[in-house]
């Protein structure tokens, strides 16, 4: 019997459970000395200078930094095709751009000390104007870069047309509209989220011998060793990467931090390894921010529910300094369409700079944000003409026969089957008697009123091309090393690695050890993120188990005299013999003692053929109080088709997570400034973080489509729930309240917002 | 999230605790459970250049029926609070508010004498000893004296205890009949965004409410109303007279006068008024 998709208990949890984890800040590491930084207070503002005197002077100090001490060029813009005149320095550099900017960076004997210390930096500023509205940044009234000349960072599709894009991508727009009877058209803000991983950033640096060791809370350690070698004007060689267990990431850890970069120079500086840790106020305003686009979304069609045509303009905040967020309206163009069939579409999208936190990639990093925009529009369009927002979804979604399809963006979803998706969640949430339900507390002007809120959604995973890297090795005792180039940060890959060895060797999984995250004993990898790990990594590690069982196979027929062909593997025993003698045989441990130095082993670099278009549909059922604004879900229901599903328990997992961060943008979580840039929600009791208190019991309903672009039919799943519960939970708040007029409730659904939108409506207003 | 230094001297006994007081001067402040000081010192929102811890304090940890009051340790832990079979009898009101204070962790470490001394308008418990008109125990190197809760908030973060004195006991009114506890907040752990106690005492309802101004208090408009023979619905409409909440993150001041008017409402109605 296959171990694959059973629910094989996560190997990596004793551990966890019991003596913890070990993250970069548990580390001994003797005589490291600590760094905190200063940091800007302001959003915008010249620096007359900076006085670290009393800082250096501080009990305890070693040295205090200032951009005037570094002798490294600015980090590029962090945007591919970005505007390359908007780069970014190590240290604030004369001008501060958003509060929490490292200005100054002190090092001290002990942790306290160097606290102490930074509080004495002090700081001239001479204050700018803040930038705070994307939409106002786009003026070019206040520049961040004034060397740039302006605060547009890119735009899309242009800017990567003839690039990443045909040369014809810049779509046009003329007229798409004309053949519709109806046109709704709204602004929908996708608001600016902080990911919050439980671990904040956190790092360490110590050279010896010429040589650097860095340890970093990370999603791509390659990467980062990469990085550092090019910031630091040394060969790859030079620099080992080292992540030890990793409290989440979710996009926000996948490069490495300037904060994180410098203590690799501080160290070389001083001659002293170095450790630096942020509290989760600095991690508020410092780990990137994800989403942040403000959109403008048209859709047309018949007033029988055919769309004809949808146009979407998109504002994306970059922050300060523009990273990978900033690239990210790439992905939203990818996925324009969602799982519909429209004939005309235009697509526009400018990121920009403000005097806020950088945005970077997080859960979804551009799709989310492509499906809210549609499946929103896709409710507009259906309370305008009348429709059951259900039907009007059946009636446009792209036909189970039509795969591999291409959209009008171009891009080429795998297979799916939409419809059945759909089928699946209205019955499993009993759809018809939820909207008797409704029907029932609408007529009986019940305080509480129920929103029935739908998605149907497809998305991309492994969208970067790329490949990764996986080796297998039977050691002389039988047990089997597997090296991977993924990096997992809660998603199991231990678990799950060992399961796909397992299956093919027959050798436990609990004989089984998965390395990663270390540079020095992975030779390769490109890491875990943009759900692309089982397609990729998995592939590969599942590949080099299939070679090693070859060369066990072609060295057991020799030791047995026997022709290869008719050897077999008996999985139950862990060993080959002849087909039909089982009585004489070798094991693995045999095998890799005969295969002399290094036993047995086989590593592979895996290449997908193209990315993955995991898909699936949500009900979610809300009670909204109309007199408090407060919402409450009451239902979550879930298809979410990923493919072939190797552990349902470890793929649950991620749905849940995924939804539970989907809900709490829909309805809790938001990054707020002040107009003059000032966080306001830089700690957990501000900010919104959801908690399973806030959450139902999720009803996940399982479906798998297995993609033909692997041979594990596997697509990614680390996305997806964030992707299709969001507007899901957003048309359940907006249908709640539909009978009262209103059309439009903005992300998050605060009870005030919900309040208001409500009250705007009964005032006659067009909420 | 590392504090500034500070002296740290723990108390044997309460005379111990005031003598510290009075010596380390008035930079000094009394820790208790310290869910509220600590996060405060750890962001160095607060610098005291001295704790005097009193968390051992055994002797300040109890209920006791004290004839027409309750009597309460101030170092009565939320938790103990929720599940005293005297409060249950005499005031079960008190235990269901102390049940929602945060989370499991903060009820067990934070004290109900901490919470009221810290004189924080969005805590839950002032606002029920404001409308169980409590006497707060406040005991100094001058001897013990009594103030009634009505005098006791004097503004935000700020309540009648001097700088060398302790509150040690709280007495409250038992309850009688049908009482309301309504707490609105976005997130099970939150303080509450508004909050409204109504308890009976001696017949007539008293209605108390959290975060809508610089202290914790009592409806005085609705109760006024009650009195006059309102129904609870046109009653709560003055639920928000007097009142001056703030605006934030979690609400505008408008809205929370607008949910003061619901949220008492529906106090007002589960009490049975």
């Amino acid at each position: 019997m296959s171990i694959l998709g059973n629910r094989v208990l996560r190997k990596e949890d004793p551990k966890f459970l019991t003596v913890g984890g070990s993250y970069v800040d548990d580390l001994p590491l003797e005589g490291a000395v600590h760094v905190v930084y200063a940091r800007s207070t302001m959003a915008h503002a010249r620096i007359g200078g900076v006085d670290k005197s009393e800082a250096e002077a501080a009990p305890g100090v070693l040295a205090v930094y200032t951009a005037a001490d570094i002798d490294l060029a600015p980090i590029p813009n962090g945007a591919p095709f970005g505007n390359p005149a908007m780069t970014r320095p190590w240290l604030a550099d004369g001008v501060v751009r958003y509060v929490g900017e490292p200005v100054a960076a002190v090092v001290a004997q002990t942790r306290a000390q160097a606290v102490d210390a930074a509080e004495m930096v002090i700081v001239d500023y001479d204050p700018l104007p803040a930038v705070v509205d994307p939409e106002a940044a786009l003026r070019d009234e206040t520049l961040l870069f004034p060397e740039a000349g302006t605060n547009l960072v890119m735009t899309f599709p242009d800017a990567l047309a003839g690039i990443m894009l045909p040369a014809e991508a810049a779509d046009q727009d003329e007229g798409i509209f004309d053949d519709c009877e109806v046109v709704v058209a709204r602004r929908i803000v996708n608001q600016r989220v902080a990911p919050c991983p439980l671990e904040v950033r956190a790092g360490a640096a110590s050279w010896t011998e010429g040589r650097l060791t860095q340890w970093a809370t990370t999603q791509a350690p390659h990467g980062v060793r990469d990085t550092l070698a090019q910031s630091l004007g040394v060969d790859p060689t030079a620099v080992r990467v080292v992540s030890p267990d990793v409290g989440g990431g979710f996009g926000a850890k996948i490069g490495a931090y300037p904060e994180e970069l410098f203590l690799a120079w501080i160290s070389r500086a001083l001659g002293r390894p170095t450790r630096w840790v942020e509290t989760r106020s600095e991690s508020m305003t410092n780990l990137g921010h994800g989403r942040a686009q403000v959109q403008d979304v048209r859709i047309g069609g018949t007033r029988d529910g055919r769309i004809l045509a949808y146009r979407l303009d998109v504002i994306q905040d970059s922050g300060a300094y523009p990273a990978i967020g900033a690239f990210l309206p790439m992905f939203t163009r990818t996925m324009l369409t969602g799982v519909y069939d429209v004939p005309k579409v235009y697509f526009k999208a400018r990121s920009v700079a403000t005097n806020t936190t950088p945005t970077v990639a997080y859960r979804g990093a551009g799709r989310p944000e492509a499906t809210a925009a549609i499946e929103r529009a896709i409710d507009l369009f259906a309370a305008e003409i009348g429709m059951d927002p259900a039907d009007v979804r059946r009636r446009n979604l792209v036909g189970k026969d039509r795969f591999p399809f291409t959209t009008p963006t171009g891009t080429v979803y795998d297979v799916g089957d939409y419809e059945r998706a759909l089928d699946l969640v209205l019955e499993a949430a009993d759809y018809k008697s939820l909207r008797k339900e409704q029907a029932r507390r609408r007529q009986s002007g019940d305080a509480s009123q129920l929103g029935i809120g739908l998605s149907v959604y497809v998305e991309i995973t492994n969208g970067l091309p790329g490949s990764e890297f996986g080796s297998v090795q039977v050691r002389p005792d039988g047990k089997v090393t597997v090296r991977t180039g993924t990096s997992p940060h809660g998603q199991g890959h231990v678990t799950s690695w060992a399961m796909l060895v397992s299956e093919q060797l027959g050798v436990a999984v609990d004989d089984i050890e998965v390395v990663h995250g270390d540079t020095d004993v992975v030779p390769r990898g490109v890491g875990t993120y943009g759900s692309r790990s089982l397609q990729t990594g998995g592939v590969a590690v599942n590949q080099a188990a299939g070679q090693v069982v070859e060369k066990a196979r072609q060295l057991a027929a020799d030791l047995l005299e026997a022709s290869p062909d008719d050897v077999v593997l008996d999985k139950a025993g862990g060993r080959f013999h002849v087909a039909g003698t089982p009585a004489v045989g070798r094991t693995w441990s045999e095998l890799a003692q005969a295969a002399g130095e290094g036993g047995l082993s086989a590593e592979t670099d895996f290449t997908a053929p193209g990315p993955t278009f995991p898909f699936g549909a949500h009900v979610v059922v809300a009670e909204v109080d109309t007199e408090t604004g407060r919402v409450r879900i009451s239902r979550v229901v879930a298809v979410d088709d990923a493919g072939r599903i190797l552990n349902p328990l470890l793929a649950e997992g991620q749905i849940h997570g995924g939804i539970a961060q989907g809900v709490a943008q829909a309805l809790m979580e938001e990054v707020v400034y002040d107009e003059d840039g000032n966080p306001v929600t830089s700690n957990l009791a501000d900010y919104e973080f959801v908690s399973a208190a806030e959450l139902p019991a999720f009803e996940t309903i399982h479906m798998e489509t297995p993609t033909p672009l692997n041979e594990l039919g596997a697509k990614g799943i680390g996305e997806s729930g964030t992707i299709g519960s969001t507007p899901a939970v957003q048309n359940a708040v907006v249908d709640a309240l539909a009978h009262l007029g209103v059309r439009h409730v903005p992300m998050p659904a605060t009870p005030e917002r919900v309040w208001r939108a409500i009250a705007e409506s009964r005032a006659g207003g067009n909420s | 999230m590392i504090p500034a230094a500070f002296e740290y001297a723990r108390a044997g006994s309460v005379d111990e605790a005031i003598s510290l007081l009075s010596e380390h001067g008035e930079d000094a402040k009394v820790l208790a459970g310290g869910h509220s000081l600590l996060p405060l010192m750890k962001l160095r929102l607060a610098t005291p250049s001295a704790l005097i811890d009193v968390g051992r304090l055994q002797e300040l940890s109890y209920v006791r029926d004290a004839g027409d009051r309750i009597a309460i340790g101030a170092l009565t832990r939320h938790r103990d609070l929720q599940v005293s079979d005297e409060l249950a009898r005499s005031a079960p009101i008190v235990s269901h508010v102390a049940g929602l204070v945060g989370d499991p962790q903060v009820r067990h470490r934070g004290t109900i004498g901490g919470s009221v001394a810290h004189g924080d308008p969005a805590s839950d418990l002032p606002a029920v000893v404001l409308a169980l008109d409590g006497e707060l125990v406040i005991r100094g190197p001058a001897g013990e004296r009594v103030v009634p809760a009505s005098e006791f908030f004097h503004g935000f973060l700020e309540t009648a205890i001097g700088p060398d004195e302790l509150l040690v006991e709280i007495r409250l009114r038992k309850t009688q009949g049908g009482w309301s506890y309504q707490k609105f907040n976005r997130r099970a752990q939150d303080w509450a965004t508004v909050g409204v106690a109504v308890a009976r005492t001696d017949g007539t309802p008293a209605v108390a409410l959290v975060n809508m101004g610089a202290t914790p208090l009592r409806a005085a408009a609705v109760e006024s109303a009650l009195a006059a023979g309102a129904s609870p619905a046109e009653a709560a409409e003055s639920a928000a007279e007097g009142a001056d909440p703030s605006s934030d993150i979690q609400a505008s001041a408008e809205f929370r006068r607008h949910l003061a008017r619901v949220l008492v409402r529906r106090g007002l109605e589960e009490a049975g008024v």
